[in-house]
């Protein structure tokens, strides 16, 4: 065999102390087969293309790009906009490139196009957020500099050569992307409305009664909604070390599947389970990829082509002192950027500053009634918005309880009602949100003109105190 | 080979389970809290009792009104406007349930209620015979708002309405109008009742999952929209000039009439609240409610349960409201500002019903993918 099948412990040693290690140039130079990468590279592209084909079907660009009249944008990220019809074409290179990724043609191109596109279309309005999506956009980022398509690819065939070996930091790097996901989202579960109130499970479990077998038992249960949330804190803690770890490995794998599919089956999370679930692959050995990929071979058998007419060589980058600082700059952004919330003086939850892009996923049951008054400063008089005049009614359900949505939206509306010919335009918003089963509770100063605030990474003075702490991360 | 089972059965999983969560309405389920018994105490002890007590007040005035069409005279006219305010208080007890066929008529309260109406398009209907009260055009030309203008706006005092009728030139031409509305409006309404008695009644109880289309959280939007619109918003806050530059006093629900708005607002207030009690329509017991529900949920804060807070809140809009003029459209001309009082009052409710009361219920709304974040 080419590839080192070492044990467990040197895998674990190479992923987490590699990068301090006095033998940091003999791991960089380590190599193993690129099966595991090539699997990857073809589960990604696969799940990406059923993602996007879901969310055309689903008439999703129609009714989050094209119908709104108004975008909310990313603070500094205000000239990426839907673009009318045209926004199918950006889905449809989305598409293809996923499609370019799964069978290995054109690869860097491919990732490139698919890293563009798809970061585009998170970019074009933060109403659609979601963590998953964000991971899909780091993770494409980081394939851009690894080579998928050194095995068990088209580019392969055209080229006439294969590769047997490639640099191993190349897929422990994703291991450690995945790693830092689960971890950093294990991290945030610590705090006291998860693990001392349960909170917001308590609230989405026992809304779940219409399941079969659990939902009128377990789903109702206080201690079922501790024992969840526990459990999801330390699965999301461990479940990295048991999948790098041969000897669990197995086991760890069971547990992801679970684990995702009990989320799916619970909450409307999309094809983000099966994602993790295929992404929890690269942690196995060569040999079990090599296995899938002979499956393959099985099922593509008119297709196949004798490895041995290929050239074998081994993988080297031709820039490597370019590529490795951009990836070590990359991991050192990961590692920092979700904590940058500690630079904020209020509560995460409540301001949400510095929530988004550091994992925090399904911590909050939190939602808004915000109403907008446009008055004239010199008459004092106004009247009030209604929203659904402007935004449609997934837009305003996000807007009512995020302080960034509601700052943009209100000066949108004070720019139309300006252009309306109102004069000394005021944008004032009342505003109420419920946290994690706390009753509602004044959000938003009344008494601040929002149309004179502007949007910046500054601590926003205009958000009410929550009058209440969550410990924790 | 046992991994190549367990991937196999992993993947079988999956597949077996992303398939099933679509599945929609039906199956009564029961877990500690019956939700099924709150559809039944809803159907059978408000909603049907309430759309009988309205249709046969509104059979009533329909044959006061033909009385009056067929001998228009003060006493015809008298009662026939009696009967009117009769049905439209017993109407502010069902417009909310905008679900099943009222909801499959296209908006069946678009027909009975929409105000201020627009009268040149009665009075063009009037004079040219050509209208067609089902589009949706002559939305603001029927039902309540348009009796109302036809018993008490459309002339100066009671004898010039009565001779609207008889001695006017386009007498045949109101009568002809007056008919098709008070017409349309029973033939709609039993409509509605009809649907409940034969079959729909069924499948509203037995719809009590947790899904988008379910009747249980297509009841509880209803009920907060109808809240929200057509009582905060239509009676209050429009005409208080909440949603523009002024106020606009003559957008009051029976405006033609001048006395009753807040008849009628505290009539719909009333109507709320005893739907949020699951208070029976005929009677005094209660049942399973939103009220009772959000007890089983343990929604509580500061002591106190979200349904108390509730209920203050909406005590609390009455007593704004009942020291109102009442006539609102004095009040807005008098002091406006007990109008727009009385309106924070009401919208303090929405913030408890549509936050707080809808994240308890955690009522699925499916429109895209969340992580909950």
């Amino acid at each position: 065999m080419l590839y080192d099948k070492e044990d467990s412990l040197n895998d674990l040693k190479g992923l987490l102390f590699g990068f301090m290690n006095t033998s940091f140039k003999t791991y960089l130079n380590k190599s193993t087969h690129p099966a595991p990468l090539a699997v990857f590279r073809i589960g990604f592209g696969v799940m990406m293309l059923l993602s996007i084909v879901r969310f055309w079907w689903n008439g999703w660009i129609e009714t989050l790009y094209i119908l709104p009249k108004f975008h909310f944008s990313y603070y500094g990220f205000e000239w990426i906009k839907p673009i009318g019809d045209y926004t199918y074409l950006i889905f449809t290179v989305c598409g293809i490139s996923a499609f370019l990724i799964a069978i290995g043609l054109k690869y860097r191109m491919a990732i490139i196009m698919f890293f563009l596109s798809f970061t585009y279309i998170e970019l074009m309005d933060k109403t659609a957020y979601l963590n998953h999506y964000y991971f899909i956009s780091v993770l494409s980022f980081l394939m851009i500099f690894l080579p998928a398509n050194a095995y068990f690819s088209v580019d392969n065939l055209i080229r006439k050569k294969t590769f047997t070996a490639i640099p191993k930091w190349t897929i422990d790097s994703i291991k450690l992307l995945v790693g830092i996901v689960y971890i950093y989202a294990g991290l945030a579960k610590i705090n006291s409305d998860w693990l001392f109130k349960a909170m917001p499970l308590k609230i989405w479990l026992p809304s779940k009664y219409d399941l079969p077998f659990i939902g009128n038992s377990f789903m109702q249960q206080e201690w079922f909604h501790y024992a969840m949330s526990w459990s999801g804190m330390i699965y999301d803690l461990i479940i990295p070390f048991l999948l790098i770890t041969k000897r669990t490995r197995w086991f760890a794998f069971g547990l992801v599947v679970f684990f995702h599919v009990f989320t799916r089956v619970l909450f409307p999370i999309g094809m983000f389970p099966y994602i993790m679930i295929v992404t929890a692959l690269i942690f196995f050995d060569a040999d079990f990829h090599l296995r899938i990929l002979d499956g393959f071979k099985r099922i593509l058998k008119f297709f196949r082509v004798q490895s041995a007419q290929l050239k074998a060589q081994s993988y080297h980058y031709k820039k490597q002192t370019l590529v490795l600082p951009i990836i070590t700059l990359f991991f050192v952004f990961q590692i920092t950027f979700p904590f940058r919330h500690l630079l904020y003086p209020n509560e995460l939850f409540w301001t949400e500053e510095g929530y988004r892009f550091s994992w925090r996923v399904m911590l909050m049951e939190k939602m808004g009634n915000t109403t907008f008054k446009i008055v004239d400063a010199e008459t004092g008089q106004g009247f009030l918005v209604d929203n659904s005049d402007f935004l449609t009614s997934f837009q305003e359900k996000q807007m009512s309880f995020q302080p960034d949505f509601i700052l943009e939206y209100a000066h949108y509306l004070g720019d139309h009602f300006r252009s309306q010919g109102h004069k000394n335009v005021q944008v004032f918003a009342d505003s109420y949100v419920a946290l994690n089963g706390r009753l509602s509770q004044p959000y938003i100063d009344r008494t601040i003109d929002l149309y004179k605030e502007k949007e910046s990474f500054r601590p926003k003075n205009w958000i009410l105190p929550f009058h209440d702490e969550i410990k924790g991360f | 080979m046992i991994k190549h089972i367990a991937l196999i059965l992993g993947l079988a999983l999956m597949m077996g389970c992303s398939s099933s969560d679509d599945s929609g309405n039906g199956g009564s389920t029961s877990d500690n809290f019956d939700r099924s018994a709150l559809l039944k105490n809803l159907a059978d002890n408000i909603i049907i009792p309430s759309y009988q007590d309205f249709g046969s007040k509104l059979t009533t005035l329909k044959g006061s009104i033909e009385s009056f069409v067929a001998t228009p005279n003060q006493s015809t006219l008298e009662a026939a406007r009696n009967h009117w305010l009769i049905a439209y208080k017993a109407w502010q007890y069902v417009e909310m349930f905008n679900i099943g066929k009222a909801e499959a008529l296209n908006e069946y309260y678009f027909f009975m209620n929409i105000y201020p109406v627009t009268v040149l398009d009665i009075e063009n209907g009037v004079s040219s015979g050509n209208y067609d009260l089902n589009t949706p055009n002559y939305h603001d030309a029927q039902g309540f708002p348009a009796l109302d203008y036809f018993l008490y706006g459309v002339a100066e005092d009671d004898a010039a309405i009565v001779a609207k009728f008889t001695s006017d030139p386009k007498s045949q031409g109101y009568k002809d109008y007056l008919t098709a509305v008070i017409n349309q409006m029973d033939r709609l309404t039993q409509q509605v009742i009809t649907d409940w008695n034969s079959g729909y009644r069924d499948q509203f109880v037995n719809s009590s999952k947790n899904t988008a289309t379910s009747s249980l959280n297509k009841f509880v939007n209803d009920f907060i929209f109808y809240y929200e619109k057509g009582l905060r918003a239509n009676k209050i806050g429009i005409p208080a000039g909440v949603f523009s530059t002024s106020p606009l006093p003559n957008k009051v629900e029976a405006y033609y009439n001048g006395e009753v708005s807040k008849e009628l607002a505290l009539e719909a207030l009333k109507a709320v609240q005893d739907v949020f009690n699951g208070k029976s329509f005929n009677g005094s017991g209660t049942g399973a409610s939103f009220k009772t529900y959000l007890e089983y949920l343990k929604v509580d804060s500061g002591g106190q349960n979200l349904s108390a807070i509730i209920n203050a809140q909406f005590n609390d809009a009455r007593s704004k409201i009942e020291g109102l003029d009442s006539n609102f459209s004095q009040q807005i001309v008098s002091d406006n500002a007990k109008m727009t009082i009385a309106y924070d009052a009401l919208q303090r409710a929405v913030v408890y019903l549509k936050v707080d009361m809808v994240q308890a219920f955690n009522i699925s709304v499916d429109y895209v993918d969340a992580d909950g974040d």
